[in-house]
């Protein structure tokens, strides 16, 4: 009795509003469209830069007579290293194959291979890959950069690359985030006040139900039912929209 | 009048001033009997340091019908503010059959309200119902049901005379019209007090009468009902109790001179139609 009393209310409130409700329903129809277009967008810019910041790791060059030993122990001192996550090892053999098979020409043309082993260091986060890189070049008397270890040949530098990609994927990321933000405060705004004006146009409505001992929830409950029935015709509308 | 003289009166209220007056009335209630409404020591302070109401103290019988009479601001609509629990008192204290109006929490307020019919002069009825919807909604608030409404709502429009109107909507409706509906909403439940605030403002002189022998007629149902208005010749005619009410002071509580009589509601509209003892606007 009660739960059909609220439905017929609301029911009624939608068909006597008619045009206030289709501007409420026009208003959070558009603006979750635009949200539903943006947060993907965002969420692709995201992952293109996570992608390529993944990207970002030191190699190791071992020298050329390392034994497997040699190996072990400089797995085991770089993953030693603050902020290494993990360490991959390619061995001189493994990395021979993938590069010849990518040039298969030029890697005919050598009788040996030249290829030294190889440890891919991926710092914890992609931001501390300098940090990461400082540690394993420690300075040395002379002012050039040495190793940790003696049978390590060199250690790559890309700084300049790093650091460009480190600054370009922080600007994308904060900037992606900063719009998110701004744009769900304005959705909340509008739909507050497209709200806040369907009351503020039924606050006599509302008054004159208190008048007469109407209990909040009494008057409510229709308002809630309108707005699901509402929000539901808009969902509807939308994924009509999207298709 | 002195403060003593009003203490008195409001000891007794339904004291009439000619002895035999009370004997034609047999249905008056017990003197001892509680009253509907009891403010003591009332006061009323708005922000902006207007008074609404000072220090009001007065109290109304069962089945009274009193007027509420004062100029514009001099406190009428704050009495029946105060009535509904809309605003609270800065000090004294109101009492509605036997509630310490001040117990009452907001969340009781809307149970309070549906034992008080209450009429405007601005109608306050719900645009988008037709007339029978109006009195229906004062039912389904209470829970009435489905076939109670039935019942009950026809019953209170034939006796408002609006039977051939059920369908329309207020704004098909002429101010008197739409007057009758709101008093048959505040009807509806069969309050045991009726508040109306100016009932007559926006209504003609002939309209205005149809009202007040409505009220008259609800009044003999058993219904305490107090009314606010300026319209002074009106209220000569009805010869009610009055209260004046001064830039929120009681000023005058008197039982006027036929008030005790019992007389039934034609005779009542044949007295307001007479011509006015004094000129109309005074």
């Amino acid at each position: 009795m009660r739960l059909g009393f609220f439905l017929r209310e609301s029911m009624r409130a939608v068909r006597r509003n008619a045009a206030p409700s289709f501007a409420a329903l026009a208003t959070v129809l558009v603006t979750m469209l635009v949200l539903g277009v943006f947060i993907p967008i965002v969420q692709a810019t995201n992952g293109a830069a996570n992608s390529v910041r993944s990207r970002v790791l030191v190699d190791v060059y071992m020298k050329t007579g390392a034994t497997s030993k040699d190996a072990t122990r400089v797995r085991s001192e770089l993953l030693a290293v603050p902020h290494v996550r993990s360490v991959e090892f390619v061995s001189k053999d493994q990395a021979y194959a993938e590069q010849s098979k990518r040039d298969p020409q030029a890697y005919a043309l050598l009788a040996s291979n030249p290829l030294p082993d190889t440890f891919h260091v991926i710092p914890d986060n992609p931001a501390n890959v300098l940090a990461v890189h400082k540690s394993l070049t420690p300075p040395t008397a002379s002012g050039v950069a040495g190793t940790i270890d003696p049978s390590i040949q060199s250690v790559s530098n890309k700084k300049n690359d790093t650091k460009k990609i480190l600054e370009v994927t922080n600007l994308v990321t904060i900037t992606a985030a900063v719009l998110t933000v701004l744009l769900i405060l304005a959705s909340i705004l509008l739909i507050a006040n497209t709200i806040r004006l369907s009351l503020y146009a039924r606050r006599r409505e509302v008054e004159v139900m208190k008048l007469v001992g109407a209990t909040d929830w009494f008057i409510r409950w229709p308002f809630v039912i309108e707005g699901t029935i509402v929000g539901a015709v808009g969902a509807l509308w939308r994924s009509g929209c999207w298709e | 009048m002195d403060r003593d003289q009003a203490t008195r009166q409001r000891a007794r209220p339904r004291q009439p001033v000619a002895p035999s007056a009370k004997a034609k009335r047999p249905s008056q209630p017990a003197q001892t009997a509680q009253p509907v409404i009891e403010f003591r020591g009332v006061s009323k302070h708005y922000s902006a340091g207007d008074v609404g109401l000072d220090q009001a103290t007065f109290s109304i019988g069962r089945e009274e019908f009193v007027f509420l009479v004062g100029a514009t601001g001099s406190g009428k609509s704050t009495v029946m503010r105060l009535l509904i629990k809309e605003i609270e008192p800065s000090e004294g204290s109101i009492r509605v059959a036997g509630h310490e109006l001040e117990q009452i929490n907001r969340k009781k307020v809307p149970f309070y309200r549906r034992n008080i019919g209450v009429v405007f002069q601005d109608f306050k009825l719900l645009p988008n119902r037709t007339v029978y919807d109006n009195v229906a909604y004062a039912l389904q608030v209470t829970g009435g049901t489905r076939r109670e409404i039935r019942a009950k709502v026809p019953d209170i429009l034939r006796l408002t005379g609006l039977s051939t109107k059920l369908h329309n909507y207020p704004d098909q409706l002429s101010g008197g019209e739409q007057q009758r509906v709101s008093i048959a909403r505040a009807f509806v439940n069969h309050p045991p007090l009726l508040l109306a605030d100016e009932p007559t403002g926006n209504l003609d002189p002939e309209t205005s009468i149809d009202i007040m022998r409505l009220l008259y007629r609800i009044n003999r149902t058993g219904t305490t009902v107090l009314v606010a208005t300026h319209d002074q010749a009106m209220v000569d005619k009805m010869r009610r109790r009055v209260l004046e009410l001064s830039r929120g002071r009681i000023v005058r509580d008197e039982a006027t001179g036929l008030y005790a009589r019992d007389e039934s509601t034609r005779e009542f509209a044949q007295r307001l139609r007479a011509p006015t003892t004094r000129p109309p606007g005074i």
